[in-house]
């Protein structure tokens, strides 16, 4: 059986499954639920100075669906703790001594000033918690505070806030980051040079939900007026991976270790995020939606999934996916699929067809000798993976590789071995260029 | 202690009161929001889709479920009815799972169709719960079209004819429109007067005078009809019923399935409705189903379809057949009646002969007989047109199989005259059919008009 057991910046849990900084670790109650359900590790909702702040009394959240009312995407205008500070101590001081195998990371969000992040670390490590984590990413209500996100969008404050944390403090401190950046790359490297152990990403995603249309007012709708909100739940698991691998992918961030989030409601997202270089993983939208149980499902499908493939621990696959991002110009131009159809799993839906008829490139019948028949014409089919994505049926269209050497009906060319864009001859930047071959090839 | 059940012979008030309301109320609910969210997400808005393809009256099956999926009713239930205006009936009597639903392609991936009837039903619920009219009656062409027969396939015709512009004048024998859906149909399946909501919801648009009580042949001549109207349309169904091919003598018990049913669906109070202890159907298709079903649903003890051929060969649907045998309705196949039996001048005993194929495939009696004891026979054997109606006239409409001719546009063999629903050959006895030669005829004679019209005004 895999060994689940996770150290995060020396921080030791029984699996990589945290609850992150969110209502669901507000309080011990909720806590301790957490961690007899089986969670690894929290971190507290985020500590503030006293006075504490105030939350609506409205809704706090908002969320689209998919079919059957499947939750895919939420949204929160909560702002961070609203209960005294004291209270939160007295709560972690006593989580901490009753499970102290279970990590306990104190998320933390004061104003930008040093004696504020100087006197809450104090506080914080007095209350015996295993590490902090910076909330530089809140993007709503606390924000306009100039704090959260205010922080997290500017590199160089970043940069600062990390470096009078770890002045302050022995406790490991990660830099929770805000996905609402153009390049997440430049906080991330911001945080590594003002000393950070490591990041956690993504923070929520600045988000209008929908729009009230009777009240015409943004929704969720506190008294016939919307703010912005945070945007996270399964939705925004893609841009999260994506986030996540350029960091573990960067020079400048080697070595920085990373906590997952953004989306993560089973194992194999999990696995996702960890194989791309997250070491763990935090999640918040599927405990709320589903419970603390939830976790059960990724801790028994994570191990299996490790027992599968021969991983005796989480470390053996963390990274392993991280070398094989790579920027558009590196792809094998050269390598060439066709799309195939089984007949015995197609149900006759025919939305492959028009999918392709009316927005690709016409390569799938509509039928044979006067039937219903859907079936891939390779001379038009440029493995687009259209079809694929819209297929009801799992593994009804798979794309096949064409082996080298052999010809390619669409192009009535030999496929040929790796060649990429920084080769092309159509491309300006390559040695290969040749103006005149270019302009015979239509564009991309 | 006014529980009825087990005495002998044909008696009302079988069970107690309270139970009359709940047999014969709806026989399935209608889908809450909530289920008809979850249900139309399960539509895959197939390309070609085979549902619409399986529709006699093509509805955009998928673009209806979408419709109800966004919220958008109104445009739902516009989909459903600008292609067949009885989509309220046809959602409850429709046999789907030989028609959309059992062409959804739901059926191959996962055995389960989504359920289109009854989303049909949600759409056309909650436009008629708010009495939304959706159609207007067209400019006057000032063209008048007799219809004769105010069932589906006369007000379907009816309606498409007055949102064109023509002058309808509707001739219909009986007391109510509505045809089988309103004397026909089993109670429990058009619970709660849709029948009449839809009726009025037709006559709703305008343009459309009724004349109750008018009956080709006594009230009406065809000759007549085509003198004083521009066009005429027959929608008169089938009027007579099959005999049993034995002796029938006058005994209380022998009933015609479809006079009884009418019956039923016109009583206020089914408690003073007698019925047999005992009841035997003859028949294999949606009537004897639902003569048998509407028997037990009365108190009848223990009710028998006979039928002639086996299951495939039964007319009504394999879900029909289910939906009998839930309600404790015994199917016997391969058997027909061979005799009636009497005591003191009432039905006591039917005889039947079991039958099979011989070697030339021909349908044979075995020999070998059983009885069966019963207070009641219904004869559901399937209904023939009366002729007689047609005005002397029957010789100069070309009849096939027993039924009107007529071509795709539904055009019968006398100029003018047009004919859909049951009374035409080559149908499937269905509503929706019904409404679909209505709408097919109404189009035909509108072009015919219209032509007629360009030759005035050029000749």
């Amino acid at each position: 059986m895999a060994d689940l057991t996770t150290t995060f910046l020396g921080i030791r849990s029984p699996n990589p499954f945290w609850l992150a900084s969110a209502p669901p670790t507000d309080k011990a109650y909720n806590v301790y639920r957490a961690f007899e359900a089986g969670w690894g590790g929290v971190v507290w909702k985020t500590l503030g100075e006293d006075p504490p702040i105030v939350n609506v009394s409205g809704p706090r959240y908002g969320a689209i669906y998919g079919p059957s009312r499947h939750l895919i995407g939420f949204n929160n205008i909560e702002l961070i703790t609203d209960r005294p500070l004291e209270v939160n101590l007295r709560e972690i001081r006593q989580t901490k001594r009753d499970w102290p195998d279970r990590a306990l990371v104190v998320s933390l969000m004061v104003p930008c000033e040093e004696r504020s992040w100087k006197a809450i670390l104090r506080q914080v490590e007095d209350a015996s918690a295993d590490g902090v984590e910076l909330n530089l990413g809140c993007p709503h209500g606390m924000s306009e505070r100039g704090m959260g996100s205010a922080v997290g969008q500017v590199p160089e404050y970043v940069e600062m806030v990390v470096r009078w944390c770890k002045e302050n403090t022995r406790l490991p401190v990660i830099v929770k980051l805000t996905p609402n950046v153009t390049n997440i790359l430049a906080p991330a490297r911001a945080a590594k040079h003002g000393g950070a152990d490591a990041v956690s990403l993504i923070n929520t995603i600045s988000a209008i939900m929908a729009v009230d249309l009777d009240a015409m007012t943004p929704s969720p709708n506190v008294d016939g007026r919307g703010a912005h909100g945070g945007y996270c739940g399964p939705a925004v698991k893609p841009v999260a991976l994506r986030m996540v691998g350029e960091i573990a992918r960067d020079p400048e961030c080697a070595g920085m270790p990373i906590s997952g989030i953004g989306g993560i409601a089973t194992w194999r997202d999990a696995a996702e995020f960890m194989a791309l270089g997250a070491s763990n993983v935090q999640v918040c939208t599927a405990a709320m939606v589903y419970g603390f149980k939830v976790v059960q499902e990724m801790i028994d499908g994570l191990s299996d999934w490790m027992d599968a493939k021969g991983y005796q621990s989480v470390a053996e696959f963390v990274g392993r996916a991280t070398r094989n991002f790579v920027d558009w110009e590196h792809l094998n131009l050269n390598y060439t699929v066709k799309a195939r159809i089984d007949q015995s799993l197609c149900i006759q839906c025919g939305r492959c067809h028009i999918a392709c008829e009316d927005t690709s490139h016409q390569a799938i019948t509509r039928e044979q000798d006067g039937k219903r028949h859907y079936e891939v014409i390779d001379a038009e089919c440029v493995g687009c993976n259209l079809c694929v994505n819209v297929c009801p049926v799992e593994h009804c269209i798979t794309l096949v590789p064409l082996p080298i050497g052999t010809v390619d009906p669409r192009t009535g060319r030999e496929v040929e071995g790796y060649a990429d864009w920084t080769t092309h001859p159509n491309n300006p930047a390559s040695d290969a260029f040749r103006p005149a071959a270019a302009a015979g090839r239509s564009g991309p | 202690m006014s529980e009825h059940r087990s005495r002998d012979g044909v008696q009302s008030g079988r069970l107690p009161p309270e139970a009359y309301a709940r047999n014969f109320g709806d026989a399935h609910p209608p889908m809450t929001r909530h289920q008809a969210l979850v249900e139309s997400d399960r539509c895959l808005f197939c390309y070609a889709a085979p549902c619409v393809e399986a529709c006699p009256t093509s509805i955009d099956i998928p673009s209806f479920i979408r419709k109800i999926a966004t919220g958008n009713l109104k445009g739902s239930a516009r989909d459903i009815l600008q292609q067949n205006i009885m989509g309220a009936v046809c959602a409850r009597v429709c046999p789907t799972e030989v028609l959309c639903e059992g062409a959804c392609v739901r059926n191959t991936a996962e055995d389960r169709p989504v359920a289109i009837g009854a989303l049909q039903r949600h759409a056309t619920d909650w436009l008629s719960d708010r009495g939304i009219q959706l159609f207007e009656r067209g400019a006057p062409s000032g063209k008048r079209v007799a219809v004769v027969g105010g069932g589906p396939a006369g007000l379907s015709c009816a309606h498409r004819l007055a949102l064109i512009g023509h002058a309808v004048t509707v001739f219909e024998a009986r007391a109510k429109l509505g045809g089988l859906n309103e004397y026909g149909v089993a109670a429990y399946k058009v619970a709660g007067d849709v029948a009449q909501r839809e009726v009025e919801y037709i006559l709703g648009v305008g343009g459309i005078e009724v004349r109750l009580g008018q009956r080709l042949g006594r009230d009406l001549t065809l000759a007549g009809l085509r003198r004083d109207f521009d066009a005429v349309f027959l929608g008169i169904g089938l009027g007579a019923v099959n005999a049993l091919g034995v002796d029938e003598p006058a005994l209380d018990g022998v009933h015609d399935a479809i006079a009884y049913i009418e019956r039923l669906r016109q009583t206020r109070d089914l408690s003073a409705l007698p019925v047999g202890r005992r009841v035997v159907v003859v028949g294999g298709g949606m009537t004897a189903i639902d003569i048998a079903t509407q028997t037990r649903r009365l108190g009848a003890e223990d009710v028998t379809i006979v039928y002639r051929r086996g299951p495939a060969q039964m007319s009504a649907s394999a879900k029909e057949q289910d939906w009998a045998q839930t309600n404790g309705v015994r199917i016997v196949h391969w058997a027909r009646p061979v005799r009636l039996q009497a005591a003191d001048g009432k039905l006591s005993r039917v005889e039947f002969e079991y039958t099979r194929l011989d070697a030339q495939g021909q349908l044979a009696g075995t020999g070998e007989r059983f009885t069966l004891s019963a207070d009641m026979v219904f004869k559901a054997i399937g209904q023939v047109l009366v002729r007689d109606g047609l005005d002397g006239h029957a010789d100069l409409l070309d009849i096939d199989s027993g039924r009107i001719a007529a071509d795709a546009e539904r055009r019968t063999s006398l100029p003018g005259v047009w004919a859909g629903g049951d009374c035409v050959a080559g149908g499937k006895d269905l509503t929706v059919v019904a409404v679909e030669d209505g709408k097919l005829a109404a189009q035909s004679i509108d072009r015919a008009l219209r032509a007629g019209v360009q030759e005035t005004t050029h000749g």
